[in-house]
């Protein structure tokens, strides 16, 4: 290898490929370093949410509703059934609204159109939004409407906070993919419409599940829009339109009180947040993963 | 694609249907411990009442209440005249204990606690003393005469009707706080670095020496954290304890509404920083909201009350109760 | 290329079939419904991007409808003056936006490079195993919850940042502003740090997608040609993916700008414009998130709502900035 270096290039030039890669390397391991300087937080944090969550992992904490302060036993059952619920309301809501904007954005926007840039702004901004301003818009938009707090109130408050980074970066995936698939399709005699669906969406499920899964995991974790409109429920859900427990507002509860023993449920779940949406991302990708391009 | 949309409506669909009645209240999150409490307890013998309180704050408590998204409010500090013209039905104001606010700080060196004069804490809060050492902190505590650290103030970000009391009585014993920052659940403070929440405080107090704060009694304790003595109006230095607290109250000078503010009170061994809680309810209730909690509130100022200690608040005096259930029988339900 | 993307776009009422050429003579009969899917997926995709400039419409006349006591009564001052007094009802906005506009600033300059080396480093030069291991522990940084953000700021790295890293920083350099002042350990520093971990996830992990697509073929001819590991990085994957690592940390940087829990637990919440780094601060949405619960008074509210309606201005400003920059000379390619 080196013989044939020396045999192409002269010495002025072999000087210049050597300083090329030595560049190279070294960028190599700045990239290294970049990377261990985002997991050393990592890492810390997640250490201390499992050290400080792990040992209330118990039967209870999955079964049992909450129990006030001094009785053990107290656990989050209807926290996490609300989470899903609240969860799998948004996502009705969001991922078709998300998606469709992002097929929208790649497939039919022109450049230069106005109502594109428009919609692309749009998307923008809406993902800047603090997600307590899109809650109080909801709180006057459906919960003074309907005179209580509810689960489609909270529902539809986090579907707005997924729609921006659905729309985003399935728009971003989509318009990556080059021209002759869409070309290909076209060319056998589908209908356009088809050819999206079928071919451009079908075959792009897994990276596009990334951007479902972030936010997801986004709006498993916020509180603020949910104080608003699903309020949070001390017990088992009783109809779509009543309020709703969720998890990040239990956690949010526990972890402002002064007692240990909540304290404690706070981490433990949050930590159970965490497995949750890992499995979820894990699941979603397993299922995914001969679908890669 | 098709799965996945079938399974996001499974998820939201994994819901009961019950048939009890939800009774809605939000408001303060000082007695939110006591509170939970009582409607576990209540629930034993009442097994279809299900009370569902979220402690989103006295004002958030206020405004929800008049709102009528909720059934029940509850807040620290009493509505104002504005508040209460805003409500189309008249509101009822139903004391169910005590609390007080106490101020815990950081001070490794101090083995004993620190006392302070109204006038000294006016001080500090107001930038004007901002060494631990100031003559006027040594005149109380001798143990600080070596300790030049600097204070740290530390108060509340989020609005908290638990500033509310302290700046209440702060406005009380000092004019010149009253003209510079005044009173209210949210204020533009002097100096310091606003924490969020009771246990955002308590944090910030907990991890930097020199620090001072101000908190709900419970906070302090459940951290086993020191706070300071006050200096009441009648000249004694009392610790705050359930029993200082409970002295604060006057019972001939409490209104029939029970709108009344606690701080600074001039009774002999009270705690200066003491306030009521309170439940708001409307005078006129239907039926599927009064009926359960009507008996709930009989319930809360009577039998409730044996449980306050054992969580650190302060039962209601007897004589209160009395009034207390006067006023609950003026409830009616349509 | 170019021309038949704009061909494709020009024709989506009519399916391109193979046979178009002589369709008036053999028309497939029953094969095609002569453009009604086209008609209806077409329409239907652009109803639901309406919906979004709708809905985004509906937020801000929301707001602007919320917020009007409040530009009643102060005006121009809420820019101008810097005082933030609900007892005294005055206020205005100067440190606020000061403390949103320098902490994501710290956050996206901290984020954008160490989130692309990541995702360069995962896409690149990691071997399988290790890369799904290592994007898999990169979302997780994305799914905690906010809250838990704030808590371990409070318990981890503000001490962290109060016993080691600020004075060091205050130490050696001190000459600077930025480094000058009273160390508390809550502040400026602490909240760009903290939100510059919470978005390094969702950048990296858009890029990581952005990054796997860019075709083989690209990559291969660089290498071909002589270029090495890290000059076909640069020129074959980040040059070709401008456009994608824009739009990232724009969607990072919108985070960023919107975050509320977790700044509020470790900005101090100071109402003040300092220069220094160590100085606490406040910023737009966590003084709505802070104040909204218990404010009662009617012009306290529409103040907090103003301030919402102000965070939508600035964010919208600052997008608007982002595309100019970065898209003035590039056109729409479906491929390179």
């Amino acid at each position: 290898m080196k013989d044939q270096a020396n045999f192409w290039m002269s010495k002025q030039e072999q000087r210049h490929y050597q300083i090329r890669k030595s560049y190279s390397y070294g960028m190599h391991t700045a990239l290294v370093v970049a990377t261990l300087l985002v997991l050393a937080p990592l890492c810390s944090i997640l250490g201390y949410v499992i050290f400080k969550g792990a040992p209330g992992f118990n039967l209870d904490f999955f079964t049992q509703l909450p129990k006030p302060v001094g009785e053990s036993g107290g656990g989050m059952a209807n926290a996490i059934l609300g989470s899903f619920t609240l969860i799998g309301l948004a996502a009705l809501v969001g991922i078709p609204w998300g998606l469709g904007v992002g097929l929208y954005l790649s497939e039919y926007g022109k450049q230069r159109s106005l109502f594109t840039n428009i919609v692309r702004f749009s998307i923008d901004t809406l993902a800047s939004l603090p997600s307590i301003i899109i809650g109080l818009f909801i709180y006057a938009a459906v919960v003074r409407s309907m005179g209580r707090f509810s689960a489609i109130a909270g529902g539809l408050a986090l579907s707005l906070l997924m729609v921006p980074i659905i729309a985003r970066t399935s728009e971003e995936l989509l318009s990556m993919i080059p021209m002759h698939t869409r070309e290909a399709g076209l060319a056998l005699g589908l209908p356009r419409w088809k050819v999206i669906l079928w071919i451009i969406l079908k075959g792009s499920l897994a990276p596009l599940s990334t951007g479902v899964i972030l936010a997801l995991a986004r709006i498993a974790g916020e509180t603020a829009p949910l104080l608003f409109t699903a309020f949070n429920n001390q017990y088992w859900q009783s109809g779509l339109d009543q309020p709703i427990a969720s998890i990040p507002a239990q956690i949010f509860n526990y972890a402002t009180s002064p007692f240990d023993d909540w304290h404690n449920q706070a981490w433990t779940a949050a930590f159970l947040l965490v497995i949750i949406v890992m499995l979820l991302n894990l699941t979603t990708k397993f299922i995914l993963r001969t679908r890669r391009a | 694609m098709k799965k996945i949309l079938f399974s996001c409506l499974l998820f939201s669909f994994s819901c009961f249907a019950y048939s009890t009645t939800l009774i809605n209240g939000a408001g303060a999150t000082f007695p939110y411990p006591l509170y939970s409490k009582w409607f576990a307890e209540y629930q034993k013998t009442h097994s279809q009442v299900h009370i569902n309180y979220q402690s989103i704050g006295s004002g958030g408590g206020i405004r929800q209440f008049l709102e009528k998204t909720v059934d029940f409010g509850a807040t620290d500090l009493p509505m104002t005249d504005e508040q209460l013209k805003k409500s189309s039905t008249t509101v009822l104001h139903i004391p169910t204990t005590i609390g007080a606010v106490v101020l815990s700080y950081l001070l490794p060196s101090m083995h004993e606690p620190l006392k302070l004069t109204p006038q000294t804490l006016a001080s500090i809060f107001l930038g004007k003393i901002t060494k631990w050492n100031d003559p006027a902190l040594v005149a109380l505590n001798p143990g600080l005469k070596n300790l030049s650290q600097d204070i740290l103030v530390v108060h509340r970000a989020d609005g908290s009707g638990t500033t509310g009391v302290f700046t209440d009585y702060l406005s009380k014993v000092s004019s010149e706080w009253k003209s510079k920052a005044g009173s209210g659940t949210a204020i533009h403070w002097p100096t310091g670095l606003g924490g969020k929440g009771n246990e955002g405080v308590m944090g910030l107090i907990k991890q930097t020496p020199g620090s001072i704060g101000y908190v709900e009694l419970i906070y302090a304790k459940m951290n086993k954290h020191p706070y300071a003595w006050l200096q009441n109006k009648s000249g004694q230095i009392v610790e705050p304890t359930l029993q200082s607290v409970a002295a604060a109250v006057d019972i001939s000078s409490i209104p029939a509404d029970f709108r009344v503010s606690l701080t600074d009170s001039p009774q002999k061994s009270a705690y200066p920083l003491s306030s009521f809680t309170y439940l708001l309810v409307n005078q006129t209730m239907d039926k599927t909201r009064g009926e359960p909690l009507l008996p709930f509130l009989r319930w809360s100022i009577n039998e409730g009350q044996s449980f306050a200690e054992a969580l650190s608040y302060t039962k209601l005096p007897k004589e209160l109760i009395q009034k207390i259930t006067a006023k609950i029988n003026e409830i009616r339900i349509k | 290329m170019k021309s038949e993307s704009n061909d494709l776009n020009q024709t989506i009422d009519e399916p391109i079939t193979a046979v178009s050429i002589d369709s008036k003579k053999h028309q497939p009969a029953g094969l095609y419904l002569h453009g009604y899917g086209d008609f209806i997926f077409a329409n239907l995709l652009r109803l639901f991007a309406l919906a979004l400039v709708l809905m985004l419409a509906a937020i801000g006349f929301f707001l602007y409808h919320a917020a009007r006591p409040s530009i009643a009564a102060s005006g121009l001052n809420f820019f101008i003056e810097n005082d933030w007094d609900p007892i005294k009802e005055r206020f205005g906005i100067p440190a606020v936006l000061y403390g949103t506009l320098v902490s994501s600033f710290i956050a996206i300059m901290l984020a954008s490079p160490l989130s692309i080396g990541v995702a360069l480093f995962i896409t690149q030069i990691a071997p399988r195993s290790i890369s799904t291991l290592l994007s898999s522990l990169v979302e997780m940084l994305a799914i905690i919850p906010s809250v838990v953000y704030g808590l371990w700021g409070i318990f981890v790295l503000a001490p962290w940042l109060r016993e080691t890293v600020e004075p060091f920083l205050g130490h050696y350099l001190g000459f600077i502003p930025l480094f000058q002042g009273p160390i508390s350990g809550v502040g400026m520093l602490t909240a760009g740090l903290i939100l510059a971990i919470m978005i390094t996830p969702t950048i990296s992990s858009i890029l990581r997608e952005v990054f796997l697509a860019v075709p083989a073929a690209h990559k291969e001819s660089a290498l071909a040609l002589g270029f090495t590991r890290w000059e076909m990085m640069s020129y074959a994957i980040l040059k070709s993916c401008k456009k994608g690592i824009a739009g990232a940390v724009i969607l990072g940087m919108g985070r960023a700008l919107g975050e509320t829990m977790a700044v509020t637990m470790v900005i101090g919440n100071k109402n003040e414009i300092s220069a220094s780094l160590f100085a606490p601060a406040t910023t737009m949405a966590s003084i709505i998130a802070n104040e909204y619960s218990e404010a009662t008074d009617d012009i306290h509210l529409a103040a907090l709502i103003e301030v919402g309606l102000i965070l939508l201005a600035v964010t919208f400003i600052i997008n608007t900035l982002a595309r100019l920059l970065i898209f003035r000379n590039q056109s729409r390619s479906h491929n390179k």
